[in-house]
């Protein structure tokens, strides 16, 4: 009976705890030096035959013939391009699911909430140099739910995934996603409001109304508690919550959006009630209101070249990222799938074929633009003394079709090593021939039909209910 | 005065395409074959050595000459080609080109997949069009040509081989009817697993491979008919005396397939449909191609035995099983190569990413095969593949000029292209992408 009740306190107390409480303590990431390589800072320059240490997780020094302690570890640079991890600022990567699609407003979910660390997409993304994602929410609803920000630590639990100081952040959508486009007319069944770019207006308003009703409600009762501290408080709004945070400048707003006037839509009704766009996400008409952008202050993360999925991207340029760039917009480049994430150095050397920009402003699509849409600037996104050592080693420029990843660290320690991999490939294809040799894995010939993949698709993903599209 | 020096500096800029004037497609009007020496230029024949320094002729839209010590002769116009590079037009064999414009939201623009499972009569050469605003955009970044391929149920049509220039399907077509379209039946995916055949999923597994075997014999129905009708036209052809047999438009295509004169392409991905489609193209004496392929490694031996090539599309895919090696799919080709399978890579997509054919070979060669081998896997391989390298994938005397013309290695993201031949015909390198960023660039 006493165990009984010892092992319900501790589900309960396993149940009931958040992920980033269950951050282990680990021993600091061993003292590494890279030696001799070609370093893409982002911020100074490429450097030439340049050594960088990485000590307690964080970038130690850069600079010719550095000394390193003994028993650290090297590696050799010579002939590679070392470049800061790639951040990915619109993921779908380890959530188990994606839209909460039953109401237009749903700001009270937590896309922290279903992290699925094990999900191995993760470990093909740090393959592709990608160190730190930006999980959001889908776009089924004008405001959705909230953001995560994490660092690919696969092997890890969730937990520990979790990027330290991130600004929160939420998922808004705009157009045809919200406005259910895809979703067909079923007899009896009412359509979700609403149905037009002008309901979608109309919702964020009156979420905005509430939001700031609330706002009052709460500051009224702090300002009177200081007197009377028997005041019963207002009742809490969990929906409103986030958006009163967005008011008070406390979390960024990541808005899906395609088409110019929606974007202005989103810019005028932020402006009237004096809370700042972070990022639009996709954005593909952005150039055509590229000023527009600027003079609010928002970034743009954007596909490099994806159009003509549906009427609201037939309009969309591989000029877009050169465009509002030169226009004073932050802009970076994202995958929304999991399979795109892998290639982002391709994404961002787009940039240079399609609107000339030149190799730092590409390198920063990738790497410090997208840091600073998520508040993580001073964290990553460049390779500067103090900063995390979030790393890409490549066996080649990365902005060559030919090179591929052979290192990536985060926080000094290697999450993928090329050569490991394959060493451990023999092993792999052993244990597997084991497995398909027990009794419970042999091919069955008869009963039920073998489970069919719960895979998404990997086109863009953040769409829709059933089918997630971008 | 200003105006027409300013007038006089624009037009000067851009050389070649002054010269050429506009011939887009809005005019209905496509460029002329023109009379052309390249000079100067880095040469890359693909079906031979480099050509460090040599020279192009091209005349009624064919390559007239081509090597280090060619003259230029009276008449032709000619290209400085130094400091770039030429290659052979880039061949994405396994696209959708021109059959669909905006697959959501716009249904009225889609012509992929009939309706019904076997329609060896969807013949893709006639919904192609000309005018889709994928084809310029496609084109501008090296790709001169496409197969075009239905997707729809069991047998999703024919085929076609396309030019990506002309103002009409005939215009644009090199073959029209180039390989009849088969999704080979996936097992325990209720059909074709590709395009728009939707079944109930079967409950067990005993079902499962009852409906596998049910919708593969649908197939070999067919094509047995098709042998048959074949015969009989034959029969009456030779002796009028026998009874008149009546005509079919839908066996009738089949019969040229059925008797192994034209190629059969089987959309297979997994090992077992990849293996099903062999057995069942030996029973049938079909002239197979696998389309799609991600796990053609592993049936490589097989492949290289039975000289069936492999239209490779996955290469972008996200592995299939959670413990495939996070390259499976990047290495494939690599694979395919050292197994001396013949192969080619394609984007495999419906015409929006058919542009970034170059990436999918690049990533290739960044997993193991030759940067020669990735320009081949684009050019020449999808040519022999089609059975047109008599007209396509190289530089070579006699080929059809489908050229362009780079500033550095025709895979590299950064590399750009300068000029494009396409039939000996000068393509202006404009598209709805470069218009739409010329109406806005300088909006302030």
């Amino acid at each position: 009976m006493k165990q009984f009740i010892s092992r319900l306190l501790f589900l309960a107390i396993i149940t009931t705890l958040p992920v980033n409480a269950a951050r282990a303590q680990r021993p600091a990431a061993p003292e590494t030096l890279i030696r001799n390589a070609t370093v893409l800072t982002v911020t100074h320059g490429t450097l030439q035959n340049t050594d960088v240490l990485m000590r307690n997780g964080k970038i130690a020094a850069i600079g010719k013939n550095l000394n390193a302690s003994a028993n650290a570890r090297v590696i050799d640079g010579t002939g590679k391009y070392v470049m800061p991890g790639i951040i990915d600022c619109h993921s779908h990567s380890m959530l188990d699911t994606i839209n909460e699609g039953t109401l237009a407003v749903t700001s009270m979910v937590r896309t922290e909430d279903v992290l699925n660390p094990t999900d191995v997409d993760l470990y093909r993304e740090l393959a592709g140099g990608v160190t730190t994602l930006n999980l959001l929410h889908g776009s089924a609803n004008p405001i959705g739910g909230l953001n995560t920000v994490v660092k690919i630590k696969y092997g890890r639990p969730a937990g520990e995934f979790l990027f330290p100081g991130a600004m929160p952040g939420i998922k808004f959508a705009l157009g045809e996603n919200v406005k259910r486009s895809s979703q067909p007319n079923q007899p009896g069944v009412t359509r979700r409001y609403p149905n037009t770019r002008m309901g979608v207006e109309e919702v964020i308003r009156d979420a905005f109304t509430r939001a700031r009703d609330y706002k009052r409600t709460w500051d009224e009762y702090r300002e009177a508690a200081k007197k009377d501290k028997n005041l019963i408080p207002p009742r809490r709004d969990l929906q409103l919550e986030p958006l009163v945070e967005i008011l008070e400048g406390k979390r960024y707003v990541h808005a899906h959006c395609y088409i110019a006037s929606e974007i202005l839509m989103l810019i005028n009704l932020a402006d009237e009630f004096g809370f700042k766009i972070k990022t639009f996400q996709h954005v593909l008409e952005g150039y055509k209101v590229a000023k527009e952008i600027a003079a609010h202050g928002a970034g743009a993360s954007i596909f490099a070249d994806s159009w003509a999925y549906k009427i609201e991207a037939y309009d969309a340029i591989p000029y877009n990222a050169a465009i509002m760039t030169r226009a004073g917009v932050v802009v970076s480049m994202n995958s929304d799938s999991d399979e795109r994430a892998r290639r982002l150095n391709i994404e961002a050397a787009k940039a240079m074929h399609w609107g000339d920009l030149t190799e730092e402003q590409a390198l920063k699509l990738v790497t410090l633009n997208p840091a600073i849409q998520l508040g993580i600037q001073d964290r990553v996104g460049s390779i500067d003394v103090g900063k995390d050592a979030d790393l890409a080693i490549w066996n080649g420029h990365p902005f060559s079709v030919y090179s591929r990843v052979d290192t990536t660290l985060i926080d000094g320690e290697v999450f993928f090593d090329r050569e490991k991999d394959l060493a451990r490939r023999p092993e792999l294809a052993k244990e597997r021939a084991a497995l398909e040799q027990a009794e419970p894995n042999r091919p069955r010939t008869q009963g039920q039909s073998p489970p069919t993949s719960r895979r998404r698709p990997s086109g863009h993903e953040d769409d829709d209910i059933e089918i997630e599209k971008p | 005065m200003i105006r027409t020096l300013l007038a006089l500096i624009i037009c000067a800029t851009p050389l070649f395409a002054q010269q050429i004037g506009n011939p887009t497609a809005q005019d209905g009007v496509i460029p002329p074959r023109g009379f052309f020496a390249i000079r100067n230029a880095k040469i890359v024949t693909v079906s031979g050595p480099d050509i460090e320094n040599g020279t192009i002729v091209i005349r009624d839209g064919k390559i007239e000459a081509v090597g280090a010590n060619v003259s230029v002769p009276a008449g032709a116009q000619t290209i400085d080609g130094s400091g770039l590079s030429v290659y052979p037009g880039m061949i994405d064999a396994g696209t959708n080109m021109g059959l669909v414009e905006v697959p959501q939201g716009a249904s009225g623009t889609v012509d992929l997949s009939e309706v019904g499972d076997l329609n060896p009569n969807a013949k893709a050469i006639i919904a192609v069009n000309p005018h889709s605003a994928h084809i310029a955009v496609t084109r501008v970044e090296g790709i001169t040509n496409t197969l075009t391929a239905p997707t729809g149920g069991l047998i999703s049509g024919q085929a076609t081989l396309i030019n990506l220039l002309g103002t009409s399907p005939k215009e644009m077509a090199v073959v029209p009817q180039l390989a009849l379209v088969i999704n080979y039946p996936r097992i325990g995916f209720g059909g074709g697993g590709f395009g728009g055949f939707q079944q109930q999923a079967p409950q067990s597994l005993a079902e499962t491979l009852t409906a596998n075997e049910r919708q593969i014999d649908q197939i070999r129905k067919l094509l047995r008919d098709a042998e048959a009708y074949g015969r009989a036209q034959d029969a009456y052809a030779k002796d009028k005396s026998l009874p008149r047999p009546d005509r079919n438009v839908v066996l009738e295509p089949l019969v040229p397939y059925v008797r192994g004169e034209q190629p059969v392409i089987f959309r297979a991905d997994r090992e077992a449909e990849i293996r099903g489609a062999l057995r069942f193209a030996d029973e049938m004496k079909l002239k197979p191609i696998i389309l799609g392929g991600n796990d053609a490694a592993k049936v490589a031996t097989l492949l290289k035995e039975k000289n069936v090539p492999v239209i490779l599309t996955g290469i972008f895919s996200l592995p299939a099983r959670e413990d495939d090696a996070y390259d499976a799919l990047y290495e494939t080709a690599a694979k395919l190569q050292q197994a001396g399978v013949r192969y080619c890579i394609s984007t495999g997509d419906a015409g929006a990413e058919v542009r970034n054919l170059a990436q999918y070979a690049g990533m290739a060669a960044a997993f193991g095969l030759s940067r020669a081998d990735a320009v081949k896997a684009v050019t020449l391989y999808p040519a022999q593949i089609l059975n047109v390298a008599d007209r396509l994938g190289s530089i070579e005397t006699g080929k059809m000029a489908n050229l362009v013309i780079t500033d550095g290695d025709l895979l590299e993201i950064r590399t750009r292209i300068r000029y494009l031949l396409i039939d000996g015909r000068p393509v202006v390198l404009s598209s709805r992408h470069t218009e739409l960023n010329d109406a806005f660039k300088n909006r302030k």
